[in-house]
């Protein structure tokens, strides 16, 4: 169904949103997000229910250091920020611009993946795996798979950038680095909330 | 590595697929191998297998695909299902060991659902979705076949469980413990696991494909209330799917990581809770449940149309319902576990949350009747298929209602009363209407009709099978037999009836045969429909030549009313009246091999990681990796079908004026 809208309007649009094709990509991207959200839902309620089984092991007060969530943290946010920057150089056709915003993005977000590997090794060392407890299994898979997400989206980018290359802003291009913004911003979002309700509230109570 | 070879062998083939029957099905398979592949090269069928096939990303295609995989798998669970009546027929007799038999029942349930009804639905979906919204295809064409691929490699991967390293036997629910490694060794459940994983990634990938479709996909003029039923049944189905899958795929991982890699999910000596499990699987189960009846609903909705010569009655109040059971069915999945011991609250809130959905059930219900009230109806298969559905879908639900009842509950549960009322409503609700779907649509899909009286046949063995199977259930589960038994004293006063069950099992049996003979009579001599509307049909898609030309259609119809196609026919229009001008160059999705390939590395990952054989698992990944690389690279995957080759086919269908 092709959208009720005038030619001209049809014109003002985005790149990625005037082609009729890459704007089903897009919604069908956002879809995807939708299946993610469960995703992470099952495992923040699984986090939720076993977050006190410590069985014989650490409990998450003793265990998490808040001063490289911090840094994760900020690493993460200052990332979602360049992507944001990148997508503005793209709505205005700077492919350089864009790419360079890629190319920050995708390094701070490999700081953010150094630091948090760097944390689960330190859990490690002192035999805090999620073999352990309950617990934290629940923390392993939930944290983990936020980070795996965040290490497949840099190698995303990195296929993105090469394309970027070759063939510049397209309506194709424009989508895809359009929908992975989303995706990256996505990642942010869960990161606070795993920020919030697992790292502080470990703390705190 | 000579030491290495008896290690694999006993790996690989452990006594458990040594019985005689499973080496004797192990021969079959294998000449039957051997006799494919001699076909196959003697006719010199490769090259068109893969062109034509393998590759394809046609939405028709991949229906057929879809609907042999589905009849495939609906004979080995069927079998399944002979063994296991056959077993509680003769109680005291061995005919399967406790351990086969276990392996059995849960082979026999997690086919069918998984791996027959779920393909079965897809099939239906690829078969007519697009063209009753009038797409040339549904939206991603390539994760379409992906989707395909992946369901496929998953349910290969699972059925070669029981002739390599041993099935999975902790029932089609999977509940740990009886999974968690220490009691269940072995490469059982890892396929289980792992198969599920994989088939579920490709049916979340169908769920927003068809989601996708149904909402930006249709044709100028076909609004949200225009749209066929059947089609908001997809959309909502698709809905379903999107949010039901990930948490069953969440629930499938972590199970397959403590057995894999020493996790403590489930594990009750390190804090673990299975009852995190079981309420994940049925956050997921529930939703199930629905996602394999609303799509027969919409083809109920289609044949009692078509078959009464009438509007369908009170179409809004069937939307809203059907909305209604979507939103509910998320707020009962507690209901298949009253007796964890939540509480009377909780209790409380799940049963009555679960009786509410008999209402806008019930309201389908009526709607149905009142379509056919003062219609013309005819008694076509699909028809017969639909009257035998109302009956039947009725009692189930009203037996689902009992189970809703929790202090009943806490008696019914896991005896035969439940497995009664189940069957009553996927026999009844789901298979009966992808049967009924099936002989409505195949005219479009194959270009000739099924043998009417032939199928009639096989509609009565089932109809009459099913009741002499699952009536004398109810009747066992109130005189306390449970599920998952595999012998019992004679003296129980339970044999006589088991004996009628089993006598009803062997004419549903006979039905299978009788059908899949209907089936093959019809490809050989069956009648060929040139109108492209046996029926006197409604929906676009009858507005098509039969079987459909690979653009579907010519020029985009437009939409001004419900029953499109049935308004048009009323005002003498046809879509048959193009004109040579009106065509133009048409794009189309180009076929590509790495569906398939991603498919099979899937599989391969699948297949290391059940045996823990790693670098056979990694070769796999790097297999996806390589897939996916590709198909994010490739820019050439669509082509031009020229207007020229357009006209001319219109043409030789006698579609095209001037
Ligand atoms: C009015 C509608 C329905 C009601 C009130 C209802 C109620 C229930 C209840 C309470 C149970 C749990 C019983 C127990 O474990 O003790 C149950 C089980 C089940 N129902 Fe239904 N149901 C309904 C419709 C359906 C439909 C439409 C389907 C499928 C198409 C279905 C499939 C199943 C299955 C597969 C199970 C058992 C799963 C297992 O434990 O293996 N039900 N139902
Ligand atoms: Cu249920």
């Amino acid at each position: 169904m092709s959208l009720p809208l005038a030619e001209e309007q049809v014109q003002k649009l985005p790149l990625e949103f005037a082609d009729e094709k890459e704007s089903v990509n897009i919604t069908g991207f956002w879809m995807f997000l939708v299946t993610d959200v469960l995703v992470f839902g099952s495992l923040f309620s699984t986090y939720a229910v076993m977050r006190h089984s410590y069985a014989m092991g650490p409990t998450a007060d003793q265990l998490f250091k808040m001063g490289p969530v911090m840094l994760e943290t900020l690493l993460l946010l200052t990332s979602s920020f360049t992507i944001g920057l990148g997508v503005f150089a793209m709505r205005k056709g700077q492919t350089r611009a864009l790419m360079f915003w890629l190319l920050l993005t995708m390094l701070l977000g490999a700081g953010f993946v150094t630091t948090e590997i760097h944390d689960f090794v330190s859990f490690a060392a002192i035999g805090a795996t999620w073999h352990t407890s309950a617990f934290l299994s629940a923390f392993d898979i939930l944290v983990g798979t936020h980070g795996a997400h965040v290490t497949f989206g840099i190698f995303w980018a990195l296929t993105l950038l090469l394309q970027l290359r070759k063939r510049g802003i397209t309506a194709r291009t424009a989508r895809k680095i359009y929908t992975f913004s989303l995706y990256w911003h996505f990642l942010d979002i869960v990161w606070i909330f795993i920020f919030t309700f697992v790292y502080l509230n470990g703390k705190i109570v | 590595m000579p030491s290495f070879l008896p290690y694999l062998y006993h790996t690989l083939f452990p006594p458990t697929v040594r019985y005689p029957d499973i080496l004797l099905i192990d021969f079959g398979l294998i000449m039957a191998g051997i006799g494919l592949l001699g076909f196959m090269t003697k006719t010199r069928r490769w090259g068109w297998l893969w062109r034509e096939w393998l590759t394809t990303v046609d939405h028709k295609k991949i229906a057929v695909m879809y609907l042999i995989a589905a009849i495939v798998m609906l004979f080995r669970g069927g079998i399944d299902a002979e063994m296991l009546r056959a077993q509680l027929a003769l109680p005291t007799t061995k005919f399967m060991p406790a351990a086969q038999y276990d392996e059995v029942f849960t082979t026999h349930g997690t086919i069918m659902i998984f791996f027959m009804a779920m393909p079965f639905i897809f099939a239906l979906f690829n078969a007519v979705v697009p063209l009753m919204i009038g797409a040339r295809d549904v939206a991603f064409p390539r994760i379409n076949a992906m989707s395909y691929w992946l369901f496929a490699f998953g349910a290969i991967l699972f059925n070669i469980s029981f002739v390599i390293g041993g099935s999975p036997n902790a029932g089609w629910t999977a509940y740990p413990p009886y999974t968690g490694l220490a009691f269940n060794p072995g490469p059982g459940e890892n396929y289980y696991f792992l198969a599920l994983i994989i088939a579920g990634m490709g049916t979340t990938m169908t769920g927003v494909n068809f989601l996708v479709t149904t909402v930006r996909m249709r044709a100028p003029g076909m609004t949200l209330m225009r749209m066929p039923m059947f089609v908001w049944s997809t959309m909502i189905t698709s809905a379903l799917i999107l949010f039901a899958f990930p948490p069953l795929t969440v629930a499938l991982a972590m199970s397959l990581f403590d057995r894999l890699f020493g996790s403590s999910f489930f594990t009750l000596t390190r804090g673990g809770m299975p009852m995190m499990y079981v309420n994940l699987f049925w956050l997921f189960g529930h939703p199930e449940v629905y996602i394999l009846v609303i799509p027969l609903f919409g083809v109920f909705s289609e044949v009692v149309s078509t078959f009464s010569k009438k509007q369908l009655f009170g179409y809004p109040v069937m939307v809203v319902s059907m909305l209604a059971i979507m939103f509910l069915s998320y707020g009962t999945w507690v209901h298949h576990f009253f007796t964890m011991g939540a509480g009377p609250a909780v209790n409380a809130f799940f049963g009555l949350s679960t009786m509410l959905i008999a209402i806008p059930t019930g309201v389908k219900i009526f709607n149905w009747i009142f379509t056919m009230w003062g219609g013309r109806i005819q008694l076509t298969v699909a028809m017969l298929y639909q009257l035998a559905f109302i009956p039947t879908f009725v009692i189930g639900g009203a037996s689902g209602v009992m189970l809703a009842v929790v202090p009943a509950d806490y008696q019914f549960h896991n005896s035969y009363f439940l497995i009664a009322h189940f069957h009553n409503v996927i026999i009844g609700g789901t298979l009966f209407g992808l049967l009924s779907g099936l002989y409505y649509w195949w005219p479009k899909m194959f270009g000739m009709k099924l043998n009417e009286r032939q199928g009639k046949v096989a509609f009565w063995l089932f109809f009459i099978g099913f009741w002499i199977t699952f009536t004398p259930q109810y009747l066992l589960g109130l005189k306390g037999m449970t599920r998952r038994l595999y012998t019992y004293p004679i003296g129980m006063g339970w044999h006589e009836l088991n004996v009628i069950s089993t006598f009803g099992a062997l004419i549903m049996g006979a039905a299978f045969v009788a059908l899949v003979y209907n089936i093959v009579w019809s490809l050989l001599y069956g009648e060929k429909d040139l109108t492209g509307d046996p029926w006197n049909g409604r929906t676009l898609e009858w507005a098509l030549p039969s079987p459909v030309p690979e653009y579907n259609f010519a020029r985009i119809p437009v939409v001004h009313e419900r029953d499109a196609w049935w308004a048009m026919k009323q005002r003498g229009q046809s879509l048959a009246d193009l004109k040579p001008e009106d065509v133009r160059d048409v794009e189309m999705p180009r076929n590509t091999p790495i569906p398939f390939l991603l498919g099979a590395s899937f599989f391969v990952v699948g297949f290391g990681m059940t045996f823990k054989f790693w670098p056979i698992a990694i070769m796999g990944f790097v297999g996806v990796i390589l897939c996916i690389l590709f198909s994010g690279f490739d820019y050439e995957d669509h082509h031009h079908l020229k207007a020229d080759v357009i006209r001319s086919t219109e043409a030789s269908l006698g579609r095209l004026q001037g």
